[in-house]
């Protein structure tokens, strides 16, 4: 338990006080940059003469290397980074939801179209409607295109995504080491999640017939 | 075994497109009794109000998916002998083997013709 302090200790403490250690031991916790490259420039100077061969080469690396990384963030900089995710990257995915919404305009004209032939193909006989009827067949399962490109261009945007969040830690990398030890907000992927891929490309996918052997393998 | 034409068929799409294509295909293969929903949860619901003999699904939608569905489907009493046929655009063997285990009748990848439209139909309803 404490004791009570008497009303001239008080006083004392409540005073604002000269800390010189403490004003140092500040200085230290939140160091100058600059001030640090200095140092070890100066520390690096006064090595000079009593490295070996083998010494010297190795600080000459790393001096080099040094130089190098400055180099790239010079370069990172000037590449305007941020444009990348302030504008790039967005207009990118408008475009793309741009085709998406005019092939699937494009796509209801022609279904509209093929169900006016469809009723036509209603009152025709015989191998004229036979015929009709093929075509608006083909026409429907060709229709069924605006699906798959719009699933593709889905995944493309998402990918552009991934690729807006990477750009942005690479930045946070550059200004702040906390922020880029900080990983991105993510969803832990449940077990189904894991099996929504949308399309698989042509030489990769499975085909209608390798599924059916799957499926009857079950059987 | 003949098959009823006149059967209540539900069809399940988030895409208003592929709905309209699944619709038409079906009516050429006179199939013209045809419900539409755009996710699973709104095919749930009309699944335990009405009569269906069949429900065609795709599975990627929000927010039940054509597999929560099928699971659905198969754990209600009234419901689980529904012959569901999936069709997506998920081609994978793991995606194949996943909708069998929860139960699904038959599964037809995107894009896909009317034929085999026709023949997953007729095989699925003959074992039915």
């Amino acid at each position: 338990m404490h004791k009570p302090l008497s009303g001239g200790a008080a006083a004392r403490l409540a005073r604002p006080r000269h800390d010189p250690l403490g004003e140092r031991l500040a200085a230290i916790a939140t160091p100058d940059r600059a001030e640090i490259e200095e140092i070890v420039r100066t520390v690096f100077s006064t090595l000079h003469g009593d490295l070996s061969a083998k010494d010297a080469k190795l600080l000459a690396e790393v001096e080099d290397l040094g130089r190098t990384i400055a180099a790239a963030k010079a370069e990172i900089a000037a590449l305007r980074v941020d444009d990348i995710t302030a504008s790039h990257i967005p207009s990118a995915t408008d475009e793309l939801d741009a085709i998406v919404a005019h092939t699937a305009a494009a796509t209801n004209s022609i279904l509209e179209v093929c169900e006016m032939l469809d009723v036509a193909a209603g009152s025709a006989t015989g191998a004229m409607a036979e015929q009709l009827n093929d075509a608006t067949t083909r026409i429907y399962e060709a229709c069924s295109f605006q699906d798959i490109t719009g699933q593709r261009i889905s995944k493309v945007v998402l990918t552009l995504k991934t690729i807006e969040g990477k750009v942005a830690q690479i930045l946070a990398a550059f200004s702040d080491p906390v922020a880029a030890e900080t990983p991105g907000a993510q969803s832990a992927p449940d077990a189904e999640a894991a099996l929504l891929n949308g399309p698989q490309l042509p030489m990769v996918a499975m085909d209608q017939s390798e599924i059916d052997r799957l499926l009857a393998s079950f059987e | 075994m003949s098959i009823d034409k006149d059967m209540n068929i539900l069809i399940v799409d988030d895409y208003k497109t592929m709905l309209r294509i699944i619709r038409n295909l079906l009516k050429q293969i006179d199939f013209n009794n045809v419900e539409e929903a755009s996710d699973g949860s709104e095919a749930l619901a009309k699944l335990r109000t009405g009569q269906f003999g069949l429900v065609i699904s795709d599975w990627n939608m929000q927010p039940m998916t054509g597999l929560q569905l099928l699971q659905e489907v198969r754990a209600d009493a009234r419901l689980k002998a529904t012959p569901f046929i999936m069709i997506t655009a998920e081609s994978k063997a793991e995606n194949v083997v996943a909708a069998k285990q929860a139960g699904v009748s038959n599964y037809i990848v995107k894009p896909f013709n009317a034929e085999t439209l026709k023949e997953k139909i007729e095989k699925v309803l003959a074992h039915a």
